[in-house]
């Protein structure tokens, strides 16, 4: 099932009553979840993704736009009839039921023509826990279970009513970074399994990167860019976008184009044909760097970081720290004063200064 | 640890709550159990130099007395009726009031003034809501059986008067009357704690149950009461101890007599047997009387926490 949003915007009322200035969550928010994809929302904290995420739930009233669950208008139907699977970012588990009594849970709610036996309740819980590897744990209470345990339950009790759409808020934040790499593994492969349309927020680009379909890039409550991870990567719209995607981050220099040639300082460093002349901003990825001793980008040298199959070599331009990625064959002299590097065209991006908006070339 | 030579500063600083404690607390209770533990004693005769031999008969005496077991059926008859009601009374509001956000605070203020009010007061007043008494019995006691705002409530609403608390009123309705007096005391109390527990609990679980489609009543079964279950217990088990120690409502509504003026001490309880017997000087059977009361608060409370134990979670 697909879900749409159309024109969706959330507005809080101040909490201070005498002033009437209200918080724009979520602006005008269009988009479509395509049917069984995993959509990764994306953006700094605050910027409206769990509110986002409540809405489709019916949480939280849209104050504006409409919401679709592929045919149905949903925008006005409570939350207890949409049926999601909702994770919440510290998993919510009823602290007084047993893993198996949480996951029955909302089975135990289905009414009417939906009404389960408990036979086949039991059966379904089992084979929520079993999807997430944890029908061993199902006697438990959820203060017994680590933080990737309690996670899974979260996800078993919110897969094993077959929810149309599964909503997961921040699931991994509470996990320590190994764990973190396993769970992400994991709800892919769960996704992939169960085939369900599935809403992930975060807030590490790199999670969203690495297990998204696509990925929608939001910032102040505003999309900023959708689409597959590795083209939003590659085809930054804006400077925030570029900078929010990448680890290590973008190296951002102030630059200028003259003649259809781009200045970072002095060095003329690339060819942009059809740019008129203008300040910019420059944005250049780590592995945009070549190491090449006649390259036209000169930078001081501060340091030189092994990473194994990588080095990542750290210096300066005009007082900011850029940090480059380069092959672990190729050679620097760490006593050197200066690096140089040539450019890759694909890795170099130029922004306007004013609007912050790519200028292609 | 302290130093040594820095002890006697910190025993100093102690002293005036020990020696008070001393005096009016732990004496007391060594007192008691010895008065109750030697036949007869009367504090007057000791005063005067008579002695009394140790034994149970204090005891014994309390027990074969008619009227204290009819102060322990009425005490324990109060006890098993207001503290469910009024628990129950207190978890409904309390999610009530938690579940609106307008005039909460005056509200919880409202709810709280029966706390902060003397309680023989509020048992004139509700004595005057339920037929008013005193001077008037035995000569207009058809004037006075239909008194107050309640009968005009009933009449009202086409139902006949009742005596509720005036000479040749029912025991039935002198208990109906001490148990909404009762739970209406005891309201504010339960309601702060549970209404305390229910802003700590976390919202998210409220959300999670809504998202997994969960019926109110069932959220209210299976997640708020859970939930809230340590209050709910410690409301109860000091409700128990409360009203095992009932006295002064029954002589707010009913005056020293403790029942209606033609059936003095129809409703006299446990405290209320206590206190007859120290004002006929019989300090042996009230101390062996209160040591009975002291075992029952025991037990019920041990009773409550046990069961307590299986049924709260967490
Ligand atoms: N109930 C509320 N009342 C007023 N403002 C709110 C409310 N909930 C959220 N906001 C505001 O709306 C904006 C978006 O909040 P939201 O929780 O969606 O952010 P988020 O992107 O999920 O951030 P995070 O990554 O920190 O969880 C924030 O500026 C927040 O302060
Ligand atoms: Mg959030």
């Amino acid at each position: 099932m697909k879900v749409v949003l159309q024109n969706v915007t959330k507005v809080f009322p101040s909490r201070n009553k005498k002033s009437k200035e209200t918080v724009l969550a979520v602006d005008d928010f269009t988009f479509t979840v395509p049917d069984g994809k995993l959509v990764g929302l994306l953006g700094p904290s605050g910027c409206g993704k769990s509110t986002t995420l409540y809405m489709i739930s019916g949480l939280q009233k849209v104050s504006g736009g409409k919401i679709f669950f592929d045919d149905d208008d949903v925008t006005d139907l409570a939350a207890e009839k949409r049926g999601v699977g909702l994770v919440f970012q510290n998993y919510a588990l009823y602290p007084h039921l047993t893993v198996r009594q949480n996951i029955l849970f909302p089975l135990q709610n289905l009414k009417g023509a939906d009404k389960l036996t408990k036979d086949e309740m039991l059966d379904r819980a089992v084979k929520a826990a079993r999807l997430v590897q944890i029908d061993e744990l199902m006697d438990r209470k959820p203060s017994e279970l680590s933080g990737g345990q309690q996670q899974r339950v979260a996800i078993a009790r919110a897969l094993v009513k077959m929810p149309r759409v599964l909503l997961l808020d921040e699931p991994l934040s509470n996990l320590d970074a190994r764990l973190r790499l396993q769970t992400r593994e994991e709800i892919r492969r769960i996704q992939r399994e169960t085939g369900i349309t599935t809403v992930f927020v975060t807030h590490d680009q790199e999670e969203a990167m690495s297990i998204s379909d696509l990925i929608v890039v939001m910032k102040k409550g505003v999309i900023q860019q959708i689409g597959k991870p590795q083209d939003v990567y590659d085809d930054p719209v804006n400077l925030f976008v570029a900078k929010f995607l990448g680890t290590p981050p973008i190296n951002v220099f102030d630059g200028k184009v003259e003649n259809g040639r781009l200045f970072i300082g002095e060095d003329a460093v690339l060819d942009v044909p059809g740019v008129e002349n203008r300040e910019v901003f420059v944005g250049v990825r780590p592995e945009g760097f070549v190491y090449d001793p006649a390259g036209a980008l000169s930078c001081s040298l501060t340091g030189i970081e092994v990473m194994g199959r990588d080095i990542s070599i750290v210096s300066e331009k005009d007082g900011k720290v850029v940090r480059s990625i380069v092959n672990s064959d190729v050679t620097v002299d760490p006593s050197a004063k200066d690096v140089r590097y040539s450019l890759k065209p694909n890795k170099v991006f130029i922004f306007n200064k004013a609007t912050e908006e790519r200028i292609c070339f | 640890m302290v130093d040594n030579k820095q002890q006697w500063k910190a025993w100093l600083y102690l002293s005036p709550a020990i020696i008070l404690l001393l005096v009016f607390t732990v004496w007391p209770i060594i007192n008691t159990v010895r008065m109750a533990f030697l036949d007869g004693y009367k504090g007057l005769e000791a005063a005067g130099g008579a002695t009394f031999n140790f034994g149970v008969q204090n005891f014994v005496k309390v027990v074969s007395y008619n009227r204290f077991l009819s102060c322990l059926g009425n005490t324990a008859l109060l006890c098993v009726l207001t503290v469910p009601i009024s628990t129950l009374l207190a978890l409904l509001i309390a999610v009530c009031l938690n579940s609106i956000k307008a005039l909460q605070k005056p509200l919880q203020t409202i709810f709280f003034l029966p706390y902060v009010t003397n309680t023989i007061a509020i048992g004139m007043v509700f004595a005057a809501m339920f037929n008013i008494v005193g001077s008037f019995i035995g000569t207009e006691n058809e004037l006075i059986s239909n008194a107050g705002i309640i009968n005009n409530i009933i009449t009202f609403f086409g139902g006949s008067n009742v005596n509720w608390i005036n000479a040749g009123s029912s025991y039935t309705a002198n208990i109906v009357v001490m148990v909404v007096y009762i739970v209406w005391n005891a309201l504010p109390f339960k309601i702060l704690i549970l209404l305390g527990g229910l802003q700590s609990v976390n919202k998210q679980y409220y959300e999670a149950a809504k998202v997994d489609g969960t019926s109110r009543s069932r959220t209210f079964w299976r997640i708020t009461v859970p939930l809230l279950s340590p209050m709910i217990a410690y409301v109860v088990i000091t409700g128990f101890i409360g009203g095992f120690k009932e006295y002064s409502s029954i002589v707010g509504i009913f005056g020293s007599t403790m029942g209606p003026p033609n059936l003095d001490r129809r409703l006299n309880t446990m405290v209320g047997f206590i206190y007859d017997s120290l004002s006929s000087n019989n300090q042996g059977r009230a101390s062996a009387a209160a040591l009975i009361l002291f075992g029952i608060i025991l037990v019920v409370t041990l009773l409550n926490l046990y069961v307590s134990k299986k049924r709260v979670h967490y």
